[in-house]
């Protein structure tokens, strides 16, 4: 074997070690919530608590809108900007970023001072006005990875001579992207998504001060009070993500996108 | 009255003129090139007609009806792009229905009419596959039967044919104008090749900086160019500098021999310098009866391909090209020699513009 293959296998094996280490770690530590033994008695603790699972519920519906939502503003969006105003493309880059620059405490304030019950359009007023608030800041901070990610599936279809292909056989916009353009970047799409859910299933700041129910103020309060059940909420949030890793490969695979385009 | 009519074209970006003035009438199933090099304003024109640019003045329209304000989708007109511009997600089948789709045509007419394309253009049994299962050329088929299945008014091709190898090239072009002429469909097609426009169209555009420089049928844009541009564009030509000596007569001085130049020459004035040029197969070896002009040359540089011997030679200070074919029985004439160079005063062009 050469030693460039040696050095790739070392590294490759330091990697894993250093991500799969602490989670061996939290999983075995969560196994130890009965003195002396292993068992899986802080994950029941956990999937029987009423709070877990209206709290992760909440979250999951949260994200399912946030998803929607920010596919439908960022996807025209995108295109548009590529299609039509290539020149504008630095500027939307620099305001997609700004999420990632301005704290989401910023966000939240200037949320609640705009919306509060005493202003012109009071959303923090009820239940689900503060849903609809909560929804909107989610879909800003997940805006830097939705936008790149449409932005990054876009650049790999010439969708200027597509659209225009499109046009020539008689098709108006809505047929464009619902049938050609969405469909070619399935992928992207698909990985924003996902994102989109890591960030609302775990995000706290935003949904603690607007005092919703979600799951990240969930799993801060857990941490805080309790010993073993943190632990095992942690491996059950990886457990979540890998699956929806699995369900973004499984639903490319079953697509009726050709290999090519995979 | 034309068909398709193309008035006082003209397109601007900026400050940058890239049409101007440009017409064109074309006939109902003609087949009509646009040929120039890059930048020339070609493609332009092109998306002008199918509605992807605006005109900045002008008018276009078809038998009769202006469909200058018309979007895309509304002109009925094909495209065929460079780059195929298949969508990857459909199959072939898929691709070449999209269009019929679009229009609510019902399945059956679909299924009947995408079958009717696929054997058309003599992938019959592709319909399930997908486009990068093909390759350039079959895609650039597809692209073409996806254009045609919706029986557009006009079909616009641009540059179909760059992205393929020389020999698909050919065979394609073949196929193209065989199906053109079988539908009778009305056609503008766009190269920077001159090959490709003479020997498909029914009529050439040379354009240059936005203009039309020429219109014609291939032969007489070949035989007979009109600008300095066109005759150095379309085909090799060589140049040569002339003396008028009777204007009136034209009668022009050349290596020492009085020339009469063809009859329908513009107007010359005695004693001024002119530019006349001659297509290499104008100019044999050897000597010839009259009319012809013999003139002495030496000979600088012979290359044999085979059937064909290219000579470069030196008239008075002016070179020129000429290609002899090969005879078993000659040997090829040596660089350094002297030679006679032949050719019809009828075939020489004289440059304007």
């Amino acid at each position: 074997m050469k030693w460039s293959k040696i050095l790739a296998w070392v590294t490759f094996t330091i990697g894993l070690l250093f991500f799969f280490l602490p989670l061996l770690a939290t999983f075995e530590f969560s196994l130890r919530a009965r003195r002396g033994v292993y068992s899986f008695d802080a994950y029941q603790t956990v999937l029987s608590d009423p709070q877990f699972r209206e709290t992760f519920a909440y979250s999951v519906v949260m994200a399912l809108f946030t998803i929607v939502v920010g596919l439908a503003i960022i996807t025209p969006t995108a295109f548009w900007v590529r299609l039509k105003l290539p020149r504008l493309r630095p500027y939307i880059e620099f305001i997609t970023l700004l999420p990632l620059v301005i704290p989401p405490i910023v966000i939240v304030f200037g949320y609640i001072r705009l919306y509060n019950t005493s202003s012109w359009l009071p959303l923090t007023g009820s239940a689900r006005g503060t849903d609809l608030l909560l929804m909107f800041g989610y879909s800003t901070l997940t805006l830097p990875y939705m936008y790149r990610a449409v932005d990054t599936g876009l650049r790999t279809i010439d969708v200027r001579t597509l659209t225009e292909a499109a046009q020539s056989l008689g098709a108006g916009w809505a047929t464009i992207i619902l049938r050609l353009i969405l469909p070619n970047i399935l992928v992207a799409l698909l990985s924003g998504a996902f994102l989109t859910f890591a960030i609302v299933i775990g995000e706290y700041v935003l949904a603690a001060l607007l005092n919703r129910p979600a799951f990240g103020p969930y799993m801060v309060w857990m941490g805080g009070n309790r010993a073993y059940e943190p632990a095992a909420l942690a491996v059950i949030a990886f457990a979540i993500t890998w699956a929806c890793m699995a369900l973004i490969q499984l639903l490319t695979r079953f697509s009726n996108l050709p290999k090519a385009q995979r | 009255m034309a068909y398709l009519s193309l008035k006082g074209l003209q397109k601007s970006f900026g400050k940058t003129t890239v049409v101007e003035h440009f017409d064109l009438d074309i006939g109902k199933g003609e087949f009509v090139s646009l040929l120039g090099p890059s930048g020339c304003g070609k493609t332009t024109v092109l998306r002008m007609v199918a509605g992807f640019e605006s005109p900045s003045a002008g008018e276009i329209s078809i038998e009769g009806s202006d469909i200058t304000a018309l979007r895309p989708s509304q002109r009925n007109i094909g495209l065929v792009f460079q780059s195929y511009a298949l969508f990857p997600n459909l199959t072939v089948a898929e691709n070449v229905a999209f269009g019929l789709k679009v229009a609510g045509v019902d399945k059956s007419s679909i299924d009947k009419r995408v079958s009717e394309m696929l054997a058309m253009i003599g992938l019959p049994k592709f319909g399930a596959r997908y486009p990068f299962e093909l390759s350039g050329g079959q895609q650039q088929r597809v692209a073409l039967a996806r254009a045609l299945a919706v029986r557009p008014r006009v079909l616009l091709l641009d540059e179909p044919l760059s992205a393929l190898d020389a020999k698909i090239r050919v065979s394609l072009r073949r196929e193209i104008r065989e199906i053109q002429r079988e539908l009778g469909i009305t056609t503008i097609f766009v190269t920077h090749d001159q090959e490709e426009a003479l020997s498909i169209s029914d009529r050439v555009v040379v354009m240059n900086q936005g203009r039309a420089e020429q219109v014609g049928a291939p032969h007489e844009i070949y035989n007979r160019p009109a600008t300095r541009f066109v005759a150095n564009f379309v085909g090799t030509l060589n140049t040569i500098e002339a003396v008028v000596k009777d204007g009136n007569n034209r009668i022009v001085s050349l290596g020492g021999q009085d020339i009469r130049l063809p009859k329908g020459t513009s107007v010359l004035k005695s004693g001024e310098t002119i530019s006349l040029a001659i297509r290499p197969e104008g100019l044999t070896l050897g000597k010839q009866r009259l009319p012809a002009v013999t003139l002495s040359a030496r000979i600088e540089d012979v290359q044999f391909l085979g059937s064909v011997i290219r000579l470069r030679a030196d008239i008075e200070g002016q070179r020129v090209s000429l290609d002899t074919f090969n005879r078993q029985d000659e040997a090829p004439p040596l660089p350094g020699s002297i030679a006679q160079i032949t050719f019809q005063p009828s075939d020489l062009i004289l440059l304007q513009g």
